[in-house]
């Protein structure tokens, strides 16, 4: 499997409530990803394209648990390689299906609109563009697994283990 | 080579003997506690659930309700939790998560906690191994009882000397930001001589403010004022952990706290952006928070009734206060603390998230600023990103509400 798509480049210490600002709460699912980086960089969510690959700064994705990496693969993201990846941006990015890179000196070998080409079992990540390339670390088994699945929520629909909480709207028919 | 305190649980966890830096293991969590954001922003709910008797149901985001948004999420998980009788505190029974884990003992010392909030490591001051997990990996966690962890290398702080006038556990935190940055990707452990004199709120405010340096795992000891304060909570068994004395540090920090003075964070982050109090020019404000699940303690509450006793809140601010728990609320009733602060012109508001997160009860506008005690302060975290949030202790914001600008409280 090997991730290959146009780089957009951020900087250090990009934190959750850039990526979904508390007014994306309010929204319905469908229009929470428009929100994304509204602070930050107003316009990008209409300049990214499917299969674009997000490069960034340390500490990438501070802050909450908010399900910011569910919007990154709505708007079509298939990796972010950071020169560090926060530690609870990360779960959420594999738990979310999103595969998840830290690199160290990344933000530094990579221009806007470079072409990036992960290979996720080797551990590396080459700039087509330039021809650089650098050692990402390889994806533990355990959570490839996840990520070839879609995510933890496609892992537990499948077996079972979840439904959707529609089912739930009937409220007050318990007897008195 | 020994193991530190959290790798300790995390080795009997995944029923293993050792645990070493940059394994990844499958954990049995012993506890797991959802929020109600959680149900209104997901839009799955569990068929299934491992170990009902351990699973935990917090309403303290949106409590109560300010949309439709989010009494539906809390309507869904209020039916969710009585279906699997698991344990729920609805509005007004219990409060924020992080307070109740503690105030309940839902986190022990020596067990392994998840809870779908990111400032979990709170409960390392309970000696509890615990961090935050995100919406997808919590749902795991109640269905099937496990969650993954990856073994971070960790930073010990050795705590030592006299604390210096109206120091909590806030400025430890500001000090340790400005001294040595962030801890990406690495676990804490706190100890020595002037941990053991610490309050067990300051303990927990600074386990809570370690998210802020993005550390994974936050560990304290068990000593006996933890062990006591615990036993008067539960009958529950549990079993502290101690790092070995050979225990796998990445480094060792000596914090001679005599240093440490009441400090600020400047607007928008934390790490390398905080300075003692003194320094800061003189700083208007338009309103002063204190609460949120770092600061929203019966201390907290003591500290600013003291200050506050008697005088005017500045009429140019406005100040809210809110609990952290209704144990909270109800205890600075009974003290008076809270009839002080209503003379003194604060607003005080039900326990809740609420404000620190941009939710309600209290959001800033454009070109507003706010001094609060609360955790966080990101770019228009509290409201407008047009805003901005100064992060101080309960007793800087109750001095700085009393001037009308950003104060050092040993000035008041």
């Amino acid at each position: 499997m090997l991730i290959q798509g146009r780089v957009w480049v951020f900087g250090d210490n990009i934190d959750t409530d850039l990526m979904m600002p508390h007014i994306a709460f309010e929204k319905p699912r469908s229009e929470q990803a428009k929100w994304v980086f509204r602070t930050n960089r107003p316009g990008w969510v209409d300049m990214v394209r499917k299969g674009d690959i997000l490069v960034a700064g340390n500490n990438f994705g501070l802050g909450s648990s908010r399900p910011a990496a569910l919007l990154f693969r709505q708007l079509g993201i298939d990796a972010i390689v950071a020169d560090s990846v926060n530690g609870l941006f990360y779960r959420n990015c594999i738990n979310f299906g999103l595969p998840a890179f830290n690199c160290p000196l990344v933000s530094k070998s990579f221009g806007e609109g470079d072409i990036a080409e992960i290979d996720p079992h080797a551990g590396t990540i080459l700039n087509v563009t330039t021809g650089l390339s650098l050692k990402t670390g390889i994806l533990p088994e355990m959570l490839l697994q996840i990520i070839a699945a879609g995510g933890l929520i496609e892992l537990l629909t499948q077996d079972g283990y979840l439904e959707p909480s529609s089912n739930y709207i009937e409220v007050n028919n318990e007897p008195c | 080579m020994g193991m530190t305190m959290a790798e300790k649980v995390l080795a009997r966890t995944s029923g293993r003997d050792i645990v070493r830096r940059g394994d990844i293991l499958e954990c049995a969590v012993d506890q797991v506690v959802q929020v109600d954001l959680s149900f209104a922003l997901m839009d799955k709910v569990p068929t299934r659930v491992k170990s009902p008797d351990n699973v935990s149901v917090i309403f303290d985001h949106a409590v109560p309700a300010p949309s439709v948004k989010d009494a539906e999420g809390m309507s869904i998980a209020r039916q969710y939790a009585r279906k699997f009788g698991l344990n729920l505190y609805d509005v007004g029974r219990g409060g924020i998560c992080h307070q109740v884990i503690m105030e309940k003992a839902i986190g022990l010392p020596g067990t392994l906690l998840a809870c779908g909030d990111s400032h979990t490591c709170a409960a390392g001051a309970l000696n509890c191994v615990a961090r935050g997990l995100g919406d997808a990996e919590i749902l795991h966690a109640a269905c099937k009882g496990t969650a993954w962890y990856i073994v971070y290398p960790t930073v010990l702080f050795e705590l030592e000397g006299k604390w210096g006038d109206l120091v909590s556990g806030k400025d430890v935190l500001f000090y340790i930001a400005d001294k040595y940055g962030d801890f990406v990707n690495h676990n804490l452990e706190f100890n020595g001589g002037a941990i053991t004199e610490m309050r067990l709120d300051d303990r927990h405010t600074l386990a809570t403010m370690c998210a802020e340096v993005s550390a994974e795992f936050v560990m304290f000891p068990a000593d006996d004022m933890l062990v006591s304060y615990l036993r008067s909570r539960t009958d529950r068994k549990f079993d502290p952990v101690s790092s070995d004395p050979d225990a796998d540090f990445e480094s060792v920090h000596k914090i001679h706290v005599a240093e440490i003075e009441p400090y600020v964070a400047l607007p928008h982050s934390v790490p390398h952006n905080t300075m003692p109090i003194r320094k800061l020019g003189k700083t208007r404000i338009n309103q002063a928070l204190i609460g949120g699940c770092s600061n929203g303690k019966l201390s907290d509450l003591a500290i600013a009734a003291t200050i506050l006793k008697g005088n005017r809140v500045a009429p140019t601010v406005r100040m809210i206060v809110t609990p952290a728990s209704q144990e909270v609320y109800q205890e600075s009733i009974r003290l008076g603390y809270v009839n002080t602060l209503i003379e003194a012109g604060a607003l005080i508001t039900p326990p809740t998230c609420g404000a620190c997160f941009g939710h309600h009860m209290g959001v800033l506008g454009k070109g507003e600023r706010c001094i609060s005690s609360s955790p966080r302060n990101f770019k228009g975290r509290m409201g407008s990103p047009e805003s901005e949030v100064f992060l101080a202790s309960s007793a800087s914001v109750a001095a700085s509400a009393l001037k009308g600008y950003i104060v050092d409280p040993r000035e008041v």
